[in-house]
């Protein structure tokens, strides 16, 4: 039974709904004391303000689908619930631009600006419902997206969430409002915070508002499909493949693999987008160049092939690993998991955005945390992702994004990280306190 | 010359070789300026390394001295984010501009800071590989300063930004130390340094290599020119060729007095008796593009185009754009001298705010001739002025910033592709709170304690690392120590 701690007055001063916490706000496994739910930018200043004075810990949190992310939180005294900033603030159709709050739900943002015809051009995989997701179709907050540098298979065109944000609002660990940007695309006015907020989960500050760059939703999309063949083994079949998308002058916006298990049939699907027309001739081109790559069972659909997009997704009792790369590598690196993955007797799916350089590996709930470290290493020490110490000296990464919690006692999450000193450097002047999210983030952050 | 510099002169020299250092003064008078002539300095030292590892033994030496120190790539950049410390140390970073390597089958390339934009694009162009950001000046301007300052170019509309093109970064920090940013692939794990340093004019270090990402060259390119009466029908075109949900690689925009400059400079022979034209090109697929086409020259005519042309090859593809990009230089041949203002606006608030301009003009008798980027909202004022007038200079200046009043109103910035600078940094309190200003200052402080490296920019004032805001018992010890100057 767990004991309760009255809610300090400095925070109930702060924020009007402030509450114990319970079992169920737990992040990965660390109980807070308190979860607070401010409902403006203001109001999250002064909750941070007065968790500074208490010396709290704070986790900014969404939807929480992707809370158990990263390391564990060395220390979590207070949640920050974010689901009460769920404001569109503007959204200037004829701009192309929104301004919106960071508890807002992509799938809410999506069908706001889905009826001027318009989107935040970022198709981020709906996760499996974690205990604090509340039916939201699980693609979580704006802010966590951001937090999180998520990204689907559009990625090949439209970049991760740093690539469209063209303004932020975010409160720093002392509760100081501070913003960068602005809504304008083209600015290059004082330092991008907001490049710095994208993908640091949480622990330099607290998304409050962002601003987008929108595009407008495609008329129509095809996919065409394929099963990596010809000479050589799978991962120089799904090479040629990949390069034949990328190296159309097709204009695709997405070109993605799926290999369910070791020695399975590598799987091949290109998105292209646009013009009703012009999607449709371009379909039958694409479909040429690549029967002529060597793709069997080539074929045009409107619809994604049932596995588009999972690559990312993951149940929380699995391994979901995020691996990067230089596209050119694609043969190598596959053939460096199959190597790292026989050594450690595991066998993950692999699959994902190949031509932008992004993959990830999925790993079953059953697999030995020791196993699944073994592979983690091996795969990292590998000369596609580790390099040659030529420039640069590391040319990948293999981050653990979510594992069971043996897997996450066993293994190294985040891996070496090119920087780390400058990195803890900016951490030790945005929160010198270690007050936001600490410990679950790169280089010890 | 101070000690101090001398001393650091024959270290320099020990690190560089002697033939690579300059202290005749009239050999520093060559980099007293950028491309904003309008402010100048003579550096204290120049220094032209050839390798990274060289920049990183200038940097060590300059912090160990306490010597500031600025980075200078091609030097046309124009907010005077270059200009030199007459106290310092410049680095001139032309003698580094090896292409070391291109990997085409990963889009990518290896190269140092002094190459120039357009010689990537022309490295990769076998492969059927372009280098995107194409800033006006991409002949002569180097990749490094376009990192610094997060060029655009006329195509940026679609293709983006440099931040948006490169993927890795090998720096020298304020403290000398070489490192990498980033692993080439866009998604290193940690925080995103690489879109940190991007646009940071210099102030946290210096760029010693870049990946960059490449571009595929698209199948199919159409220019069109269309001619407007007005501006104002101009706007609505763009407008209503943004709504129809097609994104064009760039929208350019110059009014009357901006065509008639060109005119006399270029003989560009644009359509006679109008008051606006329009460059819409489309570029990707050649099954999109001819569609595309259609449908622009569609709208263009709906809204009141007399004229459109359709360049129908590249030479006239060229000659459609020299009008535009001669616009700058072109503006000399009507006026003695000018301003040449960058602000943006949001896309909406085009119309209004180019009305408000001309208010300003009629009323204040300064003629501005508008040059803009129209799809990104990006204007490009240029503010006449005749020099040999007296308080000429100052009129031009004040409807300059009157210009950058009406961009803050209307919700836009004050720069959008020319950085702040030392010209802009006056500015900067306008568009951001203190708090906001204050924010930024932590990364420069995680960077570059010391405040040596390019001082002055970007920043009104800054408070030095570590201080109290409002609290002040005794000078910083910095300043205490004679390291730095504050003011």
């Amino acid at each position: 039974m767990p004991v309760t701690t009255p809610v300090p007055a400095e925070l109930s001063q702060a924020c009007a709904a402030v509450r114990p916490a319970g079992p169920a706000d737990a992040v990965a496994g660390v109980t807070p004391s308190w979860v607070a739910r401010p409902d403006s930018t203001a109001e999250l200043g002064a909750v941070l303000a007065a968790a500074a004075g208490l010396n709290l810990a704070s986790v900014p949190r969404g939807t929480g689908t992707k809370l158990a992310w990263g390391r564990p939180p060395d220390r979590c005294d207070l949640v920050v619930d974010m689901l009460g900033l769920d404001q569109v603030l503007e959204h200037e159709a004829g701009d192309l631009v929104a301004r919106v709050q960071a508890g807002i739900r992509i799938s809410e943002l999506a069908a706001v600006l889905g009826r001027a015809g318009q989107e935040l051009a970022l198709d981020v995989p709906s996760q499996p419902a974690s205990g604090n997701g509340d039916g939201d179709g699980g693609r979580g907050t704006v802010g966590g997206v951001l937090a999180t540098g998520l990204a689907g298979p559009r990625r090949l065109r439209f970049g991760t969430p740093r690539d469209l944000t063209i303004g932020i609002t975010m409160v720093r660990a002392d509760g100081q409002i501070a913003h960068s940007g602005g809504k304008v695309v083209k600015n290059v006015a004082g330092y991008d915070l907001g490049k710095l907020l994208a993908g640091s989960y949480g622990t330099l500050g607290v998304i409050a508002e962002a601003a987008f760059r929108l595009h407008p939703v495609p008329a129509a999309a095809a996919w065409v499909t394929a099963t990596a063949d010809g000479p050589g083994d799978g991962a120089a079949a799904a090479q040629r493949l990949m390069a034949a998308a990328a190296d159309s002058p097709l204009a695709p916006s997405a070109a993605e693999l799926d290999r369910p298990a070791r020695g399975a049939p590598v799987r091949a699907a290109v998105l292209l987008e646009g013009d009703p027309d012009g999607v449709t001739e371009r379909a039958g081109q694409l479909r040429g160049l690549l029967a002529a790559a060597g793709g069997t069972d080539v074929a045009v659909s409107d619809a994604p092939p049932p596995w588009w997009g999972q690559a990312g997704v993951a149940s929380p009792e699995e391994t979901l690993i995020r691996i990067a790369f230089w596209a050119a590598e694609l043969g190598e690196v596959t053939r460096a998991v199959d190597d790292a993955a026989a050594a450690a007797g595991v066998d993950p799916a692999l699959g994902g955005s190949a031509a932008a350089g992004v993959m990830h590996a999925r790993l079953p709930a059953a697999a030995e945390p020791a196993a699944v470290a073994g592979f983690v290493t091996a795969l990292r020490a590998a000369r596609p992702l580790a390099g040659t110490g030529e420039a640069p000296p590391a040319r990948g990464s293999a981050v653990v994004l979510h594992a069971p919690p043996a897997v996450l006692a066993a293994v190294d999450v985040w891996g070496p990280v090119p920087a780390a000193p400058l990195m803890r450097a900016v951490k030790d002047q945005f929160d010198p306190a270690r007050r936001l999210s600490p410990g679950r983030f790169a280089a010890g952050i | 010359m101070a000690t101090t510099l001398r001393r650091l002169a024959a270290e320099l020299s020990a690190i560089c070789g002697p033939a690579s250092v300059l202290d005749d003064p009239l050999e520093l008078r060559t980099y007293e300026c950028d491309g904003l002539t309008a402010h100048r300095a003579s550096p204290g030292l120049v220094v032209l390394p050839e390798v990274a590892e060289q920049v990183a033994a200038v940097v060590a030496a300059c912090a160990r001295a306490g010597v500031p120190f600025v980075a200078r790539g091609s030097g046309t950049g124009l907010s005077g984010g270059a200009l030199p410390r007459t106290d310092g140390v410049l680095i001139v970073m032309s003698k580094m501009r090896r292409i070391i390597s291109v990997d085409p089958a990963s889009r990518r390339a290896i190269v140092e800071p002094g190459v120039t934009n357009l010689a990537v694009s022309q490295a990769v162009a076998a492969y059927g590989l372009f280098y995107a950001p194409d800033p006006s000046s991409q002949v002569v301007c180097s990749v490094g300063g376009n990192v610094a300052e997060n060029s655009g170019g006329a195509h940026c509309l679609k293709h983006g930004f440099t931040v948006h093109h490169v993927t890795g970064l090998q720096v020298v920090t304020p403290s000398g130390e070489l490192t990498w940013l980033g692993d080439g692939t866009g998604a290193a794990p940690g925080y995103d340094l690489v879109g940190m340093f991007t646009g940071s004019e210099g102030t946290l270090g210096i760029v010693t290599k870049i990946v960059v990402k490449l571009t595929r060259i698209p199948e199919a390119v159409t220019t069109l020119l269309a001619a407007f009466g007005t501006t104002g029908q101009g706007g609505a075109a763009v407008s209503a060729i943004i709504g129809a949900g097609i994104l064009p690689a760039a929208i350019e925009m110059m009014d009357a007095l901006a065509i008639e400059a060109a005119e006399a400079a270029v003989h560009c022979r644009y359509p006679e008796g109008y008051g606006a034209v329009l460059i819409v090109e489309l570029d990707g697929p050649a099954a999109d593009v001819d569609r595309e086409t259609a449908a622009v020259r569609a709208i263009c005519e709906q809204h009141g185009a007399g004229e459109i042309r359709a360049a129908a090859s590249a030479a006239e593809r060229q000659a459609i754009w020299a009008g535009r990009k001669s616009a700058f230089a072109a503006v000399g041949r009507i006026s003695p001298a000018y301003i040449v203002q960058d602000g943006v606006v949001p896309r909406t608030a085009l119309p209004s705010v180019l009305d408000k301009i001309a208010e300003l003009s009629a009323a204040s008798g300064v003629r501005v001739a508008n040059v803009f980027h129209a799809g990104d909202g990006n204007l490009h004022p240029l503010v006449l002025f005749d020099d040999g007038q007296p308080g000429a200079a100052e009129a031009a200046e004040e409807v300059s910033g009157a210009i950058l009043d009406l961009c803050i109103e209307a919700g836009g910035s004050i720069t959008g592709e020319h950085g702040v600078g030392t010209d802009k940094s006056k500015y900067m309190t306008k568009m951001f709170t203190g708090p906001d200003l204050e924010t930024m200052q932590l990364l420069r402080c995680a960077l570059d304690p010391a405040a040596l490296c390019n001082p002055g920019k970007i920043f009104p004032t800054p408070r030095l690392c570590g201080e109290v805001p409002g609290i002040r018992r005794a000078p910083h010890p910095l300043v205490a120590s004679g390291t730095i100057e504050q003011f």
